[in-house]
């Protein structure tokens, strides 16, 4: 991925005034105002009113607010609305809206194997998963799990997690560590 | 899509979890198949609504609250002044306002002690609100909160269970006089003459720590007040229980029906966390009525974490009389529970959840009992997953494990031994539960067999021989849903009862109805917070109405203006499955039987005869000659007029159902604390790893049996989200705090939630023994891990542990340093300390976690009285202090300094006393600092000593130093380094002022920088 802050010295914003900011948000071009302060989930949020991206910590542990900047999954609570000028974000409502429409194949098995109760974790892990999957389409369930330890989910324990991206890659879990 | 086509089923409820899509007949009843979820569309897509994502009214101000830096303190004074002036805030409110427009939460103890929404005269833990800002943003509303100025006096703080029993601990609430603010001794059969028969006493004395199960959603309050009516409008993510409403509306001086709650679509986890959300819902609805605009507000996690609910902490001892065989006769029990700053409703329930219980899933017929209630300076407790259940049986099932230690038997032979027979049941326990169904015995000699413990022995065998540590650990548990309303009131006396009036039953509500186009629909007062109730809904009344899953709709959106509910009504006490699932089949049943007296005589047969099924309606001897479902459904809305003399349109039915058995307490104290209980049996296997101490789950089996299950995907996502919970419970999080009540887990980087590494799967074993009590048989079945694991996984670690004669595992949370500390023997002494610094005295000792301690040593080239004088001088001295903006003297060698200091993430004014003591001039003196500000406190003392010597002089110095409040919570991991490097910029000032070198800290001899060395190269710099 590009690197956030731009090579030539990036230009000075002043904090008490709003910013027009213009993303191109899963594959449209939307363009809202932000003070150079205000978070990108903030800005998805309640600015554009794309809600499907959740905020659990605001401090980059949870990994609920997850999108994809550029392509690159990335915390949207750790990045500032004005620095995402001119990028592409990808969040969860454009998961099924590039699949015609339809729950793409991992969400599909999310939803069968469990993979959500209360849903408040699911945007980042899909947002990750599909960035990760794509640079890695078969991890081992070791590699899948460390990755996903930048996520906290508090419901699932993540078994059916892990159980629906090992059946989305061809794989099936590890049930029990032995015997 | 069809109800065939998503179906699913289970593929075994026994040995493995259901799992995979294998259509089923449509035929098949919907209740007990493993059915994907009806929510999880929305939330997969990101189109579900929860709270925060809600529409809010034009005008709406946002919400940030001030929260005290101080465990305890007498509040003096709040100046708003400054933070009105902040442009774009609207209001500022405090106590005073409290005062004003509302009340006093009641309490549920019979004792003076008052919490109030907002702090009025004292502050009784890091965290409790003080004020709130009103602004046009949430960001402004958080500057404007740095402007408000707040006097404190601190108080002892009580920051722990053992200090809060001391004579002389500082009272919390001065009125009670103590901080033990309750004490019940309760006697159950002949508990006596047990302990004189038995052949002997085993005892196990053990404290369970502070932590909380923390959604992934924090709180959300969106208030509204119409002073025309004067009623308030409130929608927000509480959970229930709704016996909570009452509280709230009182403390708002209003009736119920003027305080209009509604819930939103979504929400993102409780595990009863969300209950605690009642405060602020009262909060923000004064908050409307002063500012007289909609208010929002949103829970950060900082706040989450450090004020918004804990389990409660407890300290618990039971003795037990016991055979030579492992019977225990009887037990004699001492708990004392911790439920923080205030007893907030609906505690002490966490104490008495489990009364009818308290003897677990054995056979033991004599009691004796004393419950303690403390209060102390942390957060408030509140319902959180196993709500009381993991501290009753992490004592419980340590007693039974040292029973078999004791007596050098097989703990699983403790276990059998003492079990609740098969033939007993419906048993009725020594405080007056009744354990509705289940056989025990053979559920454990079930799960001994598929979970392969006889495998798990030969691995812990072998294992051993290589001279690894490894251990197996049991636990047994009886899981209580349904909590009947009025166990709580077992805290009061018989005689204090009498005058209350009775409390029981638990009522679930349900309402079903019929549209026109013969779509179903269904409400309920559930709550959901992520379990899926809307399907399992969808299932129990399709079933009954013969339909397909999917013409089912599920609303649990509750608005207490327009929906049925009960005070019981809620997510809490697992009563789901078994209360409101049961419900709406009452309701749905009901409703059914109506339409079928409506079509009976045109069916030709008695309404008994009369079939639902196939989307049909037919009389039972004629199937072919039917009419469709919509068709009936249709009649009652456009025909109201042919309907039968004296019958009702069926169109819609609500149904209140209790369970039966529920009765108030007996004037003898014996309760029937919930309306069912399940029984779980685990057991597994655990290593430590010699050299680091971490622990490793190697397996763990859990066999469940929570009656009849409705939805076994369901029931195995609950069972795995509770084992994960536990596991973070018995191996990670605790709630910390320092001796000065300082809170040290505020980020998700602190209080450490297991991750996707941590959590193992663990094998799921069921049996099913339907609960005669609920209408579908279901019990609860989310909490038993919560109460079941944290044991377990202790009693396998004190199996592994056995050779280091330890009698009892290390307290929870089981840490690698803790156990590392057992296995390793102790560190060898540190060495003495380097010649010159013996002279120094030792600074006051500074209490608390995040306290920090350095000394140093420097030679400067000017006379000990030029450094003295530098020293006693304001403007040096303010020059000297980092980030000193201002210095005032306020009196002889005392100052009043404006500070501004950054750490880490965090950034704050503070406002420091500063003074110079023990003045021995030119050789000594003490320099001691305190300050505060919205972000927390900190405090500090330093000593420097002169040396003259041949180059001019050596100032020594030694400090402590300590920072509690916000940045403490955030910036601890940061702290440490950060307050080094500020104290060492401060001598190196003064060593540089006195003419010395800039060199580095003697300890901390750091290398030049990258600066220093890059401008070193181009020859830029020396
Ligand atoms: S909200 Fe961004 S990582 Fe938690
Ligand atoms: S599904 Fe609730 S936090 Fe993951």
């Amino acid at each position: 991925m590009p690197p956030l802050t731009s090579p030539e010295t990036p230009p000075v914003l002043a904090a008490e005034t709003r910013h027009a900011v213009s993303i191109v948000l899963n594959g449209k071009p939307r363009t809202g105002h932000a003070h150079p302060r205000l978070l990108l989930s903030d800005f998805l949020r309640h600015e554009l009113g794309a809600h499907g991206t959740r905020v659990g910590c605001e401090h980059g542990v949870c990994g609920a607010c997850t999108v994809r900047i550029d392509g690159v999954a990335a915390r949207a609570c750790l990045t500032l609305a004005v620095q995402a000028d001119g990028r592409r974000i990808d969040t969860v409502e454009g998961l099924a809206e590039a699949n015609e429409g339809r729950m793409t194949a991992l969400q599909e098995a999310f939803r069968r194997h469990h993979a959500l109760q209360c849903g408040f974790c699911t945007a980042g892990i899909l947002m990750s998963l599909t960035d990760y999957l794509g640079r890695n389409p078969k991890p081992t369930e070791e590699e899948l799990r460390d990755m996903l330890s930048g996520h906290l989910c508090r419901c699932t324990g993540y078994a059916g997690i892990v159980r629906a991206v090992m059946e989305v890659t061809g794989q099936t879990m590890k049930e029990v560590s032995h015997v | 899509m069809t109800a065939t086509q998503t179906a699913t089923q289970t593929v075994e409820i026994k040995g493995s979890p259901a799992r995979g899509a294998e259509p089923v007949a449509a035929a098949a009843p919907f209740v007990g198949r493993a059915m994907p979820r009806v929510e999880d569309a929305a939330l997969l897509t990101g189109v579900a609504r929860y709270a925060d994502d809600l529409p809010v009214k034009p005008g709406t101000l946002h919400a940030a609250i001030l929260r005290s830096p101080h465990a305890h303190a007498d509040l003096l004074g709040i100046d708003t002044a400054a933070a009105l002036a902040v442009p774009g805030v609207a209001a500022v409110v405090t106590g005073e306002d409290a005062k004003r427009h509302a009340s006093a939460f009641l309490v549920g103890i019979r004792a003076p002690m008052e919490h109030w929404c907002l702090a009025i005269d004292r502050v009784r833990h890091v965290g409790e609100p003080v004020a709130v800002v009103l602004a046009d943003s949430r960001y402004l509303a958080e500057d404007a909160l740095d402007r408000i100025e707040v006097r404190y006096r601190p108080l002892p703080p009580v920051t722990s269970i053992a200090q809060a029993l001391e004579e002389g601990s500082e009272p919390l609430h001065p009125a009670v006089g103590s901080n033990l603010v309750n004490s019940r001794s309760f006697r159950y059969g002949d508990p006596e003459a047990a302990f004189a028969r038995a052949a002997r006493t085993v005892s196990v004395e053990v404290e369970y720590p502070r932590n909380s199960c923390t959604p992934m959603e924090c709180f959300v309050v969106l208030a509204d007040y119409d002073a025309a009516e004067d009623s308030y409008e409130v929608l927000s993510n509480f959970s229930g229980p709704f016996a909570v409403h009452p509280v709230m509306a009182r403390a708002l001086n209003v009736p119920g029906s003027r305080l209009r709650l509604k819930t939103p679509p979504h929400s993102g986890g409780s595990f009863g966390n969300k209950q605690a959300v009642f405060p602020y819902v009262v909060l923000m609805g004064l908050c409307a009525r002063v500012a007289g605009r909609p208010v929002k507000w949103v829970e950060d996690r900082l706040e989450h974490l450090m004020a918004a609910t804990s389990a409660t902490a407890r300290r618990m001892r039971i003795d037990a009389a016991v055979e030579p065989d492992g019977r225990v006769l009887a037990l004699r029990m001492e708990q004392t529970e911790d439920c923080g700053a205030y007893l907030r409703a609906p505690e002490p329930a966490s104490l008495y959840r489990n009364h009818g219980n308290l003897t677990g899933a054995y056979d033991i017929p004599n009691l004796a009992l004393t419950n303690r209630i403390v209060v102390t300076n942390k957060t408030p407790t509140g319902l959180n997953r196993g709500f009381g259940g993991g501290q009753l049986y992490y004592g419980l099932e340590r007693l039974m494990n040292r029973v078999a230690a004791e007596l050098g038997l097989d703990p699983l032979d403790v276990i059998r031994r003492n079990l609740v027979a098969a033939d007993a049941m419906p048993y009725r326990t020594a405080s007056g539960g009744t354990l509705d169904s289940g056989d025990y015995r053979a559920t454990l000699e079930q799960a001994v067999r598929e979970g392969a413990l006889d495998a798990l022995m030969a691995r812990r065998d072998a294992l051993r021989a290589e001279g690894r540590l490894y251990g197996i650990g049991y636990a047994a548990v009886v899981e209580p849903s349904i909590s009947n309303m009025g166990y709580i009131t077992t805290v009061l006396t018989a005689e204090e009862r009498r005058k209350a009036g009775p409390k029981n039953g638990a009522q679930a509500t349900a309402s079903v109805a019929v549209d026109p186009t013969g779509g179903v629909s269904v409400t309920v007062a559930s709550a959901p917070q992520g379990q899926g109730h809307r399907t399992v809904l969808a299932q129990v009344v399709a079933d009954v109405f013969g339909l397909r899953f999917e013409d089912i709709r599920v609303n649990t959106d509750l608005d207490t203006g327009k929906d049925a509910w009960s005070i019981a009504s809620g997510n809490y006490s697992s009563r789901f499955a078994g209360a409101v699932a049961g419900a709406a089949q009452v309701a749905a049943t009901r409703l059914r039987g109506r339409m079928a007296a409506l079509v009976a005589a045109q069916l030709n047969c008695r309404a008994d005869d009369v079939r639902f099924a196939g989307g049909k309606v037919f009389s039972d001897a004629n199937p072919d000659n039917g009419l469709s479902f919509s068709r009936v459904a249709a009649a009652g809305h456009w025909s109201p007029g042919t309907l039968p003399d004296g019958q009702e349109a069926a169109l819609r039915e609500t149904a209140f159902w209790t369970p039966e058995p529920l009765k108030a307490p007996t004037d003898g104290d014996h309760i029937n604390s919930s309306a069912c209980y399940g029984f779980i049996f685990d057991f597994c296997g655990v290593e430590i790893d010699r050299t680091t101490g971490a622990l490793r789950i190697d397996r763990y089996v859990t066999m469940h049996d929570a009656g009849r299950l409705l939805n076994p995907l369901l029931v195995e996502g609950q069972i795995l989200g509770g084992f994960a919970h536990a596991v973070g419970t018995a191996l990670y999080e605790e709630y910390a705090y320092g001796d000065d009540g300082r809170f040290l887990s505020g980020t998700f980087a602190d209080y450490l939630v297991p991750t996707a590494c941590e959590v193992p799967v663990p094998v799921i074993l069921h049996r099913e023994s339907p609960s005669p009590v609920t209408p579908l048989g279901a019990k609860g079945v989310g909490e038993g891990n919560c109460m079941s694991t944290p044991v377990c996984l202790a009693n396998a670690v004190a199996d592994a542990l056995a050779g280091f004669s330890v009698d009892e595992p290390p307290s929870l949370p089981i840490t690698p340093a803790k156990l590392a500390a057992l296995i390793h023997p102790p560190e060898p002494p540190r060495p003495a300390p380097a010649a010159g610094m013996n002279e120094i005295p030792p600074p006051a000792a500074v209490k608390g976690g995040r306290g920090l301690t350095g000394e140093g040593s420097r030679e400067v080239p000017a006379t000990p009285e030029q450094v003295w004088a530098i020293l006693l001088d304001p403007k040096e001295l303010a020059a000297l202090l980092p980030g000193c903006e201002a210095l005032d003297l306020v009196g002889p060698n005392a100052y009043r300094a404006e500070v501004v200091v950054g750490i880490g993430p965090v950034r704050g004014r503070y406002t420091a006393e500063v003074a110079l003591s023990d003045l021995d001039p030119p050789k000594a003196l003490t320099l001691t600092g305190s300050g505060t500000s919205a972000l927390g406190s900190g405090s500090g003392t330093g000593h420097v000593t002169l040396e003259r010597t041949a180059g001019g002089t050596r100032v020594t110095y030694r400090y402590s130093a300590s920072v509690g409040g916000k940045v403490a919570a955030v910036g601890g991991r940061m702290l440490d380094s950060a307050s080094r490097l500020l104290i060492g910029q401060f001598f190196e000032k003064l060593v540089a002022r006195a003419g010395g070198s800039a060199a580095s800290d003697a300890h901390s001899a750091r290398p030049p920088s990258l600066l220093a060395r890059l401008l070193r190269i181009l020859g830029l710099n020396r």
